[in-house]
């Protein structure tokens, strides 16, 4: 018996929708389970219609309903409520979809702002009026999910490794949905830390970080936190680098920010570094900005105009 | 009676976009329009960030090409802050980035576009797609889908991140590269380049001369072009001068720093996205398909067009091949399947190179940076086309202002054009079906957007 899938992406960049193609071979081996019966980056399944001649929005029903993306216009909150409709199962699929991800970066601002500046750069001829005709209108912020339907599997990851995606979609093929830990990427990253110290202040991250040799594995490395960059690994969930376990970033020698969003669903990256960096007596006000901290999770209201 | 006729969203394209077809009353084409519908502002909330930081950010424009935003970004704050990457930092991002070419044209064509010639434009929806491939073709399914995630997976082995990388920092790379590394990697990428090789012929002999009558019509719209060619002239994906050329092939070079001087971007009412046009041209922007203004095309069709010559031999061999069948500049649109696989080419034999060279090993691989206001135009050839990323940084190098031109953008106009060309050659006194409805999407899978 297959399962059928039904997929969508909203205020997303496509790169969850990669993921699951990196897959590789076992992309093949999942086709052999399900029966995809939408998914417009890879199939035609139109709307409104093969001729395009209904009025709403339809999608077939299917098992599992996989959403990349957050929803930012109109039309996204259509599909997102007719997904939801026709889907037994719903996968927010990346942080966009659990979080808002780095669009919800937009949070911070009005509509009106991020328009004026869009339509107004030195290579911009100014309309008079902002286009509209055809186009799904805004709503006034990028939502999480879950902040308008239902959602019942998270799967977070900016991307998700497709090493999840795949244990994912296996996994609720076979009726056991894996959910990830509530780890943090410091519990699962082998840099070596020493614990004591007395570092007051962060640097930004304008150098490369110390270790003793170009081959020198990660676990031998000395945690970047405790290097003095500021790294998000304490407050973020745990597991971006899929089956080889090390996080990604750091294994290219670099620090976190946070994409996988917080440990728990309902965390504040921001607040939570924050107060993670003044307990243990590390000056703040060393860091330049703090609202890119909630660069992966700006949905749910984390992020809102300045009055 | 007057019938829109919407096909939504457009789909086996990597964007969010919708085509309305508008019939007179003899049911014949009166209009039509392409509504690009995402808008997330980046050029806004970056304001404020530190600049080293953007390059993290600014990869989530895309999830197919984030190794270009990346660099692109990269290579412009080193420009606000002063920063001069050594030698190996640069062939370290260059090789990442010419991968990353390598990964996506397979992508496109094996996964968005083979459906629509393998399977046929006409076919069931429910097969026209890489799944339906697959099941025709399962020996070469599985060749692909190994290749592909094994280019892939380079990226992800040694930058620790394939989509959304992080290992490009502002004054270079993030981590060097040793010699086992470089050998694996240049063992993969000669496999990627019999892969590349196999994969030109493929479509030479098998797709290609099939649709011949296809690629001569469909969606063949007359422009202008775009793209990188390093001093002597060659393509070039990482670096080098602008060459922007008229449908004539009369070409004008400039710098990228200068990009602002030459190039402009119109707002049409019905799309969210902006279209860029040749504001040098001093004509203005028109559509129309008898006369467009200020119309050119980016991509790999540009790319090719643009350029005197590959840098490479066997890709060299191939421009041949092609320029002598279209000739220089090329314009069918259908043609862009055929230089994304000369590209392609380029693309591995260029890995191999710089992967051959074992100064990549150096581990002089980024200077120390310090913040400091200024301005940095950064540069790249995504897939999708010419990528421009420009930042102003204050005396914090914080983002006080960005403006940023993405591939895809460039053909936003030129798609349009395609579709209304395409709508009008097969929509005849209302008949429509689905194979017509694909056929016209067919003109815009071609761009990749």
């Amino acid at each position: 018996m297959t399962a059928k899938v039904a997929e969508e992406w909203l205020n997303a960049c496509s790169g969850c929708e990669i993921s699951l193609v990196d897959m590789g071979e076992r992309l093949l081996d999942v086709l052999q389970l399900v029966e995809f019966v939408h998914i417009p980056v890879l199939m035609d399944h139109k709307y409104y219609g093969q001729l395009g001649d209904k009025k709403h929005i339809h999608i077939p029903e299917a098992d599992v309903g996989i959403i990349s993306g957050g929803i930012r216009n109109k039309e996204h909150l259509e599909i997102a409520e007719e997904m939801r409709k026709q889907c037994k199962l719903i996968i927010a699929l990346g942080t966009c979809a659990t979080h808002g991800g780095i669009p919800a970066l937009a949070n911070s601002y009005t509509n009106n702002q991020v328009l004026d500046r869009y339509y107004s750069t030195e290579t911009t001829d100014k309309p008079d009026t902002y286009p509209s005709e055809g186009l799904p209108e805004l709503l006034d912020c990028t939502y999480a999910l879950d902040e308008k339907i239902k959602v019942d599997v998270y799967l977070p990851g900016c991307p998700p490794h497709s090493d999840q995606v795949f244990s994912a979609l296996a996994g609720l093929l076979t009726g056991n949905p894996a959910v990830l830990p509530n780890k943090s990427v410091c519990d699962t990253c082998p840099t070596v830390r020493k614990g004591k110290g007395d570092l007051k202040q962060l640097r930004r991250f304008l150098q490369s970080p110390h270790y003793n040799a170009p081959n020198e594995p990660i676990d031998k490395m000395h945690c970047l936190l405790e290097q003095g960059f500021l790294c998000m690994g304490p407050v973020t969930k745990g597991g971006c680098g899929g089956d080889s376990i090390h996080p990604r970033c750091i294994s290219a020698r670099v620090p976190c920010r946070g994409c996988y969003g917080p440990v728990k669903h309902d965390g504040n990256q921001m607040l939570d570094m924050l107060n993670a960096l003044a307990s243990n007596q590390i000056d703040i006000k060393s860091l330049p900005e703090t609202t890119s901290l909630s660069r992966f999770s700006g949905a749910h209201h984390n992020l809102r105009p300045k009055k | 009676m007057a019938q829109v006729i919407n096909i939504a969203p457009i789909t086996r394209i990597e964007g969010h976009a919708q085509i309305a077809i508008k019939l007179d009353d003899d049911g014949n084409v009166a209009d039509s329009k392409v509504h690009f519908q995402s808008l997330r502002g980046f050029e806004k909330f970056v304001e404020g960030k530190p600049a080293e930081e953007i390059p993290r950010i600014v990869n989530r424009i895309c999830g197919i090409c984030p190794w270009h935003h990346h660099l692109a970004s990269n290579k412009a704050v080193d420009k606000c802050f002063g920063a001069t990457p050594p030698p190996a930092g640069h062939k370290l991002r260059e090789l990442m980035q010419t991968i990353a070419h390598a990964e996506d044209k397979l992508l496109h064509f094996f996964f968005l576009a083979s459906a629509d010639f393998v399977i046929g434009p006409d076919s069931d929806y429910k097969v026209r797609n890489v799944i339906g491939v697959a099941q025709a073709n399962p020996e070469l399914a599985t060749k692909v889908v190994k290749t592909r995630q094994m280019t892939k997976m380079i990226l992800e082995k040694f930058a620790g991140k394939a989509i959304h990388p992080v290992a490009g920092v502002v004054g270079g790379f993030a981590k060097p590269m040793v010699e086992e590394d470089r050998k694996e990697i240049l063992a993969k990428m000669e496999e990627v380049l019999e892969f590349a090789l196999f994969t030109i012929n493929f479509a030479k002999t098998e797709v290609f001369p099939k649709y011949l009558d296809t690629v001569k019509t469909l969606g063949v719209i007359t422009t202008g072009f775009l793209g990188t060619v390093d001093d002597q002239g060659a393509l070039n994906l990482y670096d080098g001068k602008l060459r922007m050329m008229k449908p004539d092939g009369t070409f004008t070079d400039f710098s990228v720093d200068n990009y602002a001087d030459y190039l402009g971007e119109h707002v049409e009412p019905y799309s969210y996205g902006k279209m860029p046009y040749a504001k040098f041209w001093n004509e203005g922007f028109s559509l129309d398909l008898d006369k467009p203004k200020g119309v050119y095309r980016s991509n790999c069709l540009a790319r090719i067009n643009v350029a005197d010559k590959m840098a490479t031999p066997l890709a060299q061999a191939e421009l041949e091949e092609f320029r002598k069948l279209f000739g220089r500049p090329a314009q069918a649109t259908l043609l862009y399947h055929w230089a994304r696989l000369i590209e392609e080419v380029y693309a591995c034999e260029h890995a191999i190179e710089l992967l051959k060279d074992t100064s990549i090993t150096d581990t002089n691989i980024r200077a120390k940076v310090e913040p400091k206001a200024g301005r940095g135009v950064g540069c790249v050839e995504a897939p999708r086309g010419t990528l421009i990323h420009d930042y102003s940084t204050d005396e914090n190098g914080l983002i006080t202002r960005a403006n940023m031109i993405v591939g895809t953008t460039h053909n936003l106009g030129p798609i349009n054009m395609s579709v209304n060309q395409a709508a009008r050659l097969l929509i005849q006194k209302g008949k429509v079906d689905e194979g017509i409805l694909n056929k016209i999407e067919m003109s815009v899978r071609a761009y990749d957007p």
